[in-house]
């Protein structure tokens, strides 16, 4: 059990200095680069035109579905995680109840392919 | 590395310390010379010479790179939101390095021995697609967000292909510890998991260069009409630390791909285990690189509406049926 904890520690050192390298960079970065802000220089980029508006707009409703989506076949990938795991001791019974399982999702799945929200229409 | 740990002392999470921050700089070294090698291999492919300029046969163009990128100067949009506009590279760059801590070299080299390694680099991988979305919103720019939110939606697309495949080798090993993944794969390379699982192995591979969000795939940062995607705003080294992240990844996804499907440390015949199993894992890591290198020379970029398609009606069906495939073969194997 002592051993199972201490592996998270490698995990905790790994995140620490994986923090610590962009904030050390960018510090560091922050005494060698040149400052010198000009009111052209901090305008949005649009290929050298005037910006139009802003870009924080309401988006695409598309985006959302992908979402949803990710999120219903993320949850089945955690329930698939531990019956692969195992799978080997349950056997055919276990096999049955996750076709069934992810039969359901597939239903899903089939919805939105007939609700073409897999068709790209614009942007 | 092994048993490092296994009493807790200063003096032991000390060397741990030590080890990680020499990854860093081996990690560091191959994104480097990563970024050298692709530029020379895509010359030689598309015949022409590559960086030859700076130093011997050009080998330190990307230190000057990157030294350059250093001392640039940090330009932040006014109408940016500028705390979300910082953070967004760093928020990219931790996770990309964090779940290295997984990936074992050879059985006795190795950071983290978690038995959930699997499910711990999914999980964590994740999460760089919310740096890459603070990017592309923080801007406040068209290209940033159009880049922004392709990329995420199309990591995410990816995403669900590439842990489905990664369950058929979880159901051959019983495990999701990555060094009982790579001795369930031990005596001979028709035991590595690339051949029961070869479909999974094509799934995985190409959920993962659209994870990686480079070519046939990069049409979040497809030059030709959104200039560079999520990253057009930024500039100096916040715009180094998103390309760190993806080549990190690289070395994440190489590793992870040796680990899973090629039989990590394993010699292919027995006759030649006496070469150590490190170096193994070192060429069949180099020929995942590799692979990705070359693949960037000679696909076009893939249409926008195809994007979608591919992930959703064929690489997610297919890593369903592979699933059950590998269920019903294992039981009638039993």
């Amino acid at each position: 059990m002592e051993q199972y904890f201490n592996q998270y520690i490698i995990v905790a050192i790994f995140i620490i200095i994986g923090i610590a390298l962009p904030f050390g960079a960018l510090t560091a970065g922050k005494l060698l680069r040149p400052k010198a802000p000009t009111k052209e220089k901090q305008t949005t980029y649009e290929s050298g035109n005037e910006p139009v508006g802003l870009s924080q707009v309401q988006f695409n409703v598309r985006y959302y579905m992908f979402a949803l989506l990710f999120v219903i076949f993320d949850v089945e990938t955690v329930f698939l995680y531990p019956w692969a795991v195992a799978y080997q001791e349950l056997g055919l019974f276990a096999l049955i109840e996750m076709l069934i399982f992810v039969s359901l999702l597939v239903v899903g799945l089939i919805y939105a392919w007939k609700k073409k929200v897999f068709e790209w229409d614009s942007i | 590395m092994d048993n490092m740990i296994e009493q807790l002392s200063i003096g032991s999470v000390s060397l741990v310390t030590l080890a990680t921050a020499a990854l860093l700089l081996i990690v560091l070294v191959f994104v480097t010379y990563g970024i050298y090698f692709e530029r020379k291999v895509i010359g030689w492919i598309q015949l022409r010479q590559g960086p030859n300029r700076t130093g011997p046969f050009g080998l330190l163009q990307t230190v000057a790179d990157v030294f350059k990128l250093l001392i640039k100067e940090d330009t932040i949009p006014n109408n940016a939101d500028k705390t979300v506009f910082k953070l967004g590279p760093i928020i990219s760059f931790i996770p990309a390095f964090v779940v290295l801590a997984v990936i074992p070299y050879t059985e006795n080299l190795y950071f983290a021995n978690l038995n959930v390694g699997l499910l711990y680099y999914v999980a964590l991988s994740g999460i760089s697609t919310i740096g890459i979305l603070m990017g592309g919103w923080a801007s406040n720019n068209k290209y940033a967000l159009l880049g922004g939110m392709r990329s995420v939606a199309q990591m995410i697309s990816y995403e669900i292909p590439l842990v489905i495949s990664m369950v058929g080798v979880i159901l051959m090993t019983g495990s999701l510890n990555m060094i009982q993944i790579v001795e369930g794969q031990a005596g001979g390379f028709w035991s590595w998991n690339i051949f029961p699982q070869i479909v999974a192995f094509g799934i995985f591979i190409i959920a993962a260069v659209a994870e990686l969000n480079r070519t046939p795939f990069d049409l979040p940062e497809a030059e030709s009409e959104l200039i560079a995607g999520y990253h057009v705003e930024y500039s100096g080294f916040r715009f180094a630390f998103y390309m760190l992240s993806e080549y990190v990844y690289i070395y994440a996804i190489a590793g992870l791909t040796t680990v899973l499907f090629l039989g990590g440390w394993h010699a292919p015949f027995a006759f030649l285990s006496f070469i150590p199993g490190l170096i193994w894992f070192i060429i069949k890591f180099c020929s995942i690189v590799f692979f990705l290198f070359w693949i960037r020379a000679t696909m076009p970029r893939l249409r926008v509406d195809h994007l979608m398609g591919l992930g959703w009606k064929v690489l997610l069906p297919l890593s369903l049926v592979n699933i059950f495939v590998t269920a019903i073969v294992l039981e009638l194997l039993k």
